[in-house]
């Protein structure tokens, strides 16, 4: 966990009660809308279909029991009892109360939670591994340098009216569970042959209207050097990105109209202006950011402990562990992922009441800590392999032992027609039908591993580009019509899907994914072959010739 | 189902309604023939040609402090003269998500 200074607080409250005073200033009528849009945005404050949309940043995933507890408090007392974890480390209560506001975000500023940057043209919540900390073989703890960033972008007015939104993610392993290469700067953390730590930089990732995937812009910047880094590639941004156009103000619009390398030698011109500057991070700022991280006092146990030898009897137990139970870097521990992705249930979404017993089950087996992920997934982070059985058992009590992480019906689905105001298609009802289709587990487990992602528009909220499977939900004629891609993915190895054929209508989704699914199984060359390598073998057409040939 | 951020010009193509959302707790809300805000669509002003729509919008855009983002929305009215909303967003709106919501804790 990370331990908030004085200045942080001071920010917080100081922001809560900015805030009050604006919302009061707008009921009034002395603020009008178009003066108060931007005041709202820059507290996560949206306008949906049926009330207002408030976002909450979770930095870098990573919640203590009690923030988890103000969240469900949040819930309870000011929304609806629900909350909806996003694709980026926040989450969204849908239908609060313009009044109430002030008071939701005082009660979380308790917490040390807000809501700052998580909408707007600034810089968001900066975002990382969910299993930073704990993961085996990560070369540090990212989240050092994501806090770093965090405090350095954190309302500077620089990064406040960029052209665009613009988000970070961060990652320190060699697998990728943060899609940097889909971000408009990813940052990997890595040694270079002197053993210094530093990052290799991505710039010009993001899905929407016009998606790319980030390309390298330098392979290595070191650590003492990053800030200024992240601030040239800003510079340039700010002085070249398109204004004019919504639409083609992304820095990925940048980066591809100019080409990488051009795009490079302007970052490089601003950087040698201002590397040597006060940006340059000390020693001192590290280690102290470092020191705010506490660890648990893991205690020695043994790899195999006898409770969990006796619980691989129980099938139902073992389904869950294998797909939910990674290793962790200590001896003894394990990371548990929890799915929010029960079978014929919105994606992403926990009730208050289990929001609350999560962080009971999190102080009794997870040292307090609970990690936000951006498949819509929960995990604890620290728990002694001794505990999984009463851990499942705990949370299979409360809906949340569905054996299913990473496979076809754990779905990314954005909130779509159902929520958003600005979606043209209805996103969840598809997710919760495709579980309903392949509920049965072993079914699931036969498929393998196999990633749906579903958006309600183009503007990839479910980052249908990079699912294995992606489904983009638009509207012709006034009706819904789905377009359905195969081939994409999120991570180290990111790629954009590719559209199999023309969009299908809402009932038809399903009876689609079940005919490629079939495709897949009947043309992998064994059981092993997962989904997405499948499709890098043999390419879209005996998928679309499945699917098409008798429709 | 086109959003209404993307409306560019008032085209009306049949009975039509002006919708907002309440300014001070966000919920779905009609513009009234009383010059009002009504949160039931049954009590919704009916326009049926251009120049009404664009000015029932015009006076629902003053009105800055009862609701927010105003706009025209399609609705269908029956020979009884029940309105219904004209799509599925609208209808959405109307009647709330079509997916059933967590229990309220």
């Amino acid at each position: 966990m990370y331990a908030y200074d004085e200045i942080d607080r001071t920010l917080v409250n100081e922001r809560v009660s900015e805030f009050r005073d604006q919302v009061k200033r707008r009921l009034s009528g002395e603020l009008t809308e178009d003066e108060f849009k931007i005041l709202r945005l820059q507290n996560g404050v949206y306008l949906q279909l049926h009330a207002y949309m408030f976002r909450v940043a979770i930095p870098y995933g990573t919640l203590a029991a009690n923030q988890l507890r103000a969240l469900a408090h949040v819930a309870r007392k000011y929304d609806r009892g629900y909350g909806h974890f996003t694709t980026r480390q926040n989450i969204q209560f849908n239908w609060i109360k313009l009044a109430e506001l002030p008071d939701a975000l005082e009660d979380l500023a308790k917490v040390g939670i807000h809501a700052m940057q998580t909408s707007g043209n600034n810089m968001r919540n900066v975002t990382s591994d969910q299993w930073a900390g704990v993961a085996p073989g990560e070369i540090e703890d990212p989240r050092i340098w994501s806090e770093l960033i965090r405090q350095h972008t954190t309302l500077h007015p620089e990064f406040s009216f960029l052209p665009r939104k613009f988000k970070i993610a961060i990652t320190a392993s060699d697998h990728d569970r943060a899609a940097i290469k889909i971000h408009d700067i990813g940052l990997k953390l890595i040694k270079n042959e002197k053993g210094e730590t530093g990052f290799e930089v991505l710039v010009g990732g993001g899905l929407g209207r016009t998606p790319f995937i980030g390309k390298t812009i330098k392979h290595f910047v070191h650590g003492r050097d990053i800030l200024s880094y992240i601030e040239a590639i800003l510079r340039v941004y700010n002085q070249y990105g398109r204004r004019d156009n919504i639409y083609k103000a992304r820095i990925k619009i940048l980066v591809h109209e100019l080409g990488i390398e051009k795009f490079s030698r302007e970052v490089e011109e601003e950087w040698q202006h201002i590397r040597n500057s006060s940006l340059q991070i000390d020693d001192e700022v590290i280690e102290d950011i470092r020191s705010r991280f506490t660890y648990p006092a893991y205690e020695k146990l043994p790899h195999m402990p006898d409770e969990l030898r006796q619980a691989a009897a129980d099938a139902d137990f073992e389904a869950w562990r294998k797909n939910s139970v990674a290793p962790h870097k200590v001896q003894g521990y394990a990371i548990v992922t929890i799915s929010l992705k029960p079978i014929g249930k919105p994606p992403g979404d926990a009730t208050a009441d289990q929001m609350d017993a999560l962080a009971d089950l999190a102080d009794k087996y997870s040292f307090g800590e609970i990690r936000v992920g951006h498949e819509q997934n929960l995990a604890l982070p620290h728990v002694a392999k001794r505990d999984l059985p009463a851990l499942w058992k705990a949370l299979d009590k409360l809906g949340l032992a569905t054996p299913n992480v990473n496979l076809i019906t754990d779905i990314i689905a954005c909130p779509g027609l159902d929520y958003c105001s600005l979606a043209n298609a209805r996103s969840i009802p598809i997710a919760q039908e495709l579980t309903r289709r392949f509920a049965d587990h072993e079914l699931a487990n036969l498929i393998g591993r196999l990633h749906i992602n579903i958006s309600g528009c183009i503007n990839a909220c479910g980052h249908h580009h990079v699912g294995h499977i992606g489904i983009l939900g638009v509207e012709k004629n006034g009706e819904e019509v789905y377009q359905i891609t195969i081939g994409g993915r999120a991570d180290e190895g990111a790629a954009l899907g590719n559209l199999i054929g023309p969009g299908v209508k809402f009932d038809e989704v399903a009876d689609v994914i079940e005919d490629v699914v079939e495709a897949y199984l009947a043309l992998r060359e064994r059981p092993e072959e997962l989904f997405i390598d499948t499709v890098k073998r043999l390419g879209v057409e005996p998928f679309k010739e499945r699917v098409y040939a008798t429709r | 189902m086109t959003s209404p951020l993307e409306q560019k010009k008032i085209k009306i193509a049949g009975p039509s309604v002006v919708t907002a959302n309440r300014t001070w707790d966000g919920i779905v809300v009609y513009r009234t023939a009383a010059k009002s805000w009504s949160a039931d669509l049954s009590e919704a002003a009916i326009v049926r040609d251009p120049d009404e729509a664009k000015s029932l919008l015009a006076e629902s855009v003053a009105d800055d402090v009862g609701a927010i983002g105003p706009y025209i929305a399609p609705v269908q009215v029956g020979a009884d003269g029940k309105i219904e909303p004209g799509n599925l967003r609208e209808q959405i709106r109307r009647t709330g998500v079509t997916i059933g919501q967590p229990a309220q804790a």
